[in-house]
């Protein structure tokens, strides 16, 4: 089986800084043939439009190469401004922390259906 | 002291700084000290949020659409409520039709077209003026308890 | 123009006091001793402000300022004693019946007595206005913060198994309500480390496009964390209302009964419930 890449953001992002995390990631999870990634926002107070594209962008550069990409640890803060903003984040599975996060991968790889995950929150059904 | 009227409401703004941005960098130390003004105003972590994350869109029209500006940042109070109010100013272009602009889907960038709209859904006062080749000019206000 | 009339009342001073709390005590404005400090203190910085050349031709000057801090204080505190606005108004009119009569014993000549009074007016109605005004806020700092402890002891969330949690929902939803619910509902998501969320909505009399939009809402919010969002007690009359107002609710789990709420909650869980023998 592949193997899981936990990134956790520590910093609030800037533009630059995010497209550096989504090369960086995307190379990494190629370079060892990931299978899923789970990205930790715990640390993040603010996701702008720009910083929830590059999520979204980092879900469908994963899907492409074959790994899932779970986020991990939202503030509700956060989550509530987004909703407000109109940002839904569309493609990116989210779990409330990293173990569940890791347990969420781990079903999806099993299930082994890699269409239509799109917005498919629960798994089990 | 200022003193600007409004919505009948007299509005006090104290504590003016003034904030070049010029680079993205310039960002991060913005969102910072508009996070210090809402804190000072007691806000509540999700005001705090809204707030910032309503700078961090501004901003980011700023620098992409206006080439840069200004962003000046206040704490007001109307006698009942106290705030922050930040205003985005740039020499750029304008924005040709205001109202599309502020239309849910609509962007001339690469952005994902909800900048202005959502950005005005987070904030509690919101006012734009654009004049073709001079610039444009945001406003906002979020309120403590807004 | 005229001799400083007004100016006179200074040298009268405790006779103006004595008057002026003898009205309020006819009229029961006044809950007594308590005030009686107030009202000397009101009427020595009205005099002072008199002296200092405050006068009508501009009520904003600063010589009011001393003057109307006070007042403004005086009126808030009534307002949040319960005084009625005819009693808080009384208080100020009161004031302007007693200088006025002791004016008349201090001034016979009709012309500047006029004068006299006329300026008195002019400055004591602007004092009552103020007055109202502050009473007012008053008012509506004691409306606030009941609504603020209305919405907070409303929006209880319950912890109903492992992983899940439920908030019913009481009253209507309007958007200020539906940020405490989304924000006291996510914050329980986080503490409880629940994966799923039961929002019961059999205590909102009507679902509107504005309603539903809320509940969507914090819905997504709900998803955006990592749980899902269940909605139960959905009326069969607010099932007709959402389909004829044509509000798409079919991205969102909804449920009649908290009942099957929660049996729904228990299949996403894997969990069964079964009867001993």
């Amino acid at each position: 089986m592949g193997d899981f890449l936990l990134v956790t953001i520590q910093v609030d992002l800037y533009d630059q800084l995010a497209e550096n995390l989504e090369s960086d990631l995307i190379n990494t999870i190629n370079k060892h043939n990931s299978k899923g990634v789970l990205i930790d926002i715990s640390a993040v107070s603010i996701i702008d439009s720009f910083m929830g594209r590059i999520l979204g962008n980092i879900a469908v550069m994963a899907k492409i190469l074959d790994a899932q990409t779970v986020v991990v640890g939202m503030q509700p803060a956060v989550a509530i401004t987004l909703v407000e903003l109109g940002l839904s984040l569309n493609g990116v599975i989210s779990a409330l922390n990293v173990e569940k996060g890791m347990d969420l991968l781990r079903a999806k790889m099993y299930n082994g259906d890699n269409e239509e995950q799109i917005d498919d929150d629960n798994s089990d059904q | 002291m200022a003193i600007t009227k409004n919505r009948s409401m007299m509005i006090t703004a104290t504590n003016k700084v003034e904030i070049a941005i010029v680079r993205e960098q310039d960002v991060v130390p913005l969102r910072n000290r508009v996070k210090d003004y809402g804190v000072k105003a007691g806000m509540s972590i999700l005001n705090q949020t809204k707030l910032i994350t309503a700078t961090s869109e501004l901003v980011r029209n700023l620098l992409k659409y206006g080439g840069g500006g200004k962003v000046l940042v206040e704490e007001v109070n109307n006698g009942r409520d106290k705030g922050v109010r930040a205003t985005f100013i740039d020499n750029g272009p304008g924005i040709a039709d205001i109202d599309l602009a502020m239309k849910d889907g609509y962007s001339t960038g690469k952005s994902l077209g909800l900048g202005l709209p959502g950005t005005k859904r987070l904030v509690n006062e919101f006012d734009i003026k654009t004049e073709m080749g001079v610039g444009t000019t945001v406003t906002i206000i979020k309120w403590k308890n807004g | 123009m005229q001799k400083n009339v007004l100016g006179g009342l200074k040298e009268y001073e405790s006779k103006l006091n004595t008057i002026w709390t003898q009205l309020l005590l006819e009229r029961g404005s006044t809950d007594g001793a308590t005030e009686e400090e107030e009202s000397k203190e009101f009427t020595s910085l009205f005099l002072e402000a008199i002296k200092l050349g405050g006068n009508s031709t501009d009520l904003n000057s600063q010589e009011f300022d001393k003057l109307y801090d006070l007042l403004t204080g005086i009126s808030i505190s009534r307002a949040k004693r319960g005084f009625s606005p005819r009693e808080t108004g009384q208080y100020i009119i009161s004031f302007k019946e007693a200088a006025s009569k002791i004016l008349s014993e201090i001034e016979s000549e009709p012309a500047a007595l006029y004068a006299a009074n006329l300026e008195l007016s002019t400055i004591v109605d602007n004092l009552t206005i103020m007055t109202f005004e502050s009473f007012l806020k008053g008012r509506e700092d004691v409306i606030a913060r009941q609504t603020e402890e209305i919405s907070e002891i409303s929006t209880p969330v319950i912890r109903v198994w492992e992983g899940v949690v439920a908030l019913p929902i009481i009253g209507t939803l309007d958007s200020s309500r539906t940020q405490i619910v989304m924000e006291n509902l996510l914050q329980q998501i986080v503490d409880t480390g629940s994966s799923i969320a039961i929002l019961d909505i059999s205590g909102v009399p009507a679902v509107d496009s504005l309603v539903a939009q809320h509940l969507i809402k914090t819905v997504s919010a709900t998803r955006l964390m990592g749980a899902e969002c269940i909605i139960s007690g959905i009326r069969p009359e607010i099932a007709q209302t959402v389909v004829h107002l044509g509000i798409d609710l079919t991205g969102i789990v909804t449920k009649a009964t908290l009942a099957s709420a929660l049996q729904t909650a228990f299949e996403m869980l894997q969990l069964t419930v079964v009867k001993r023998k």
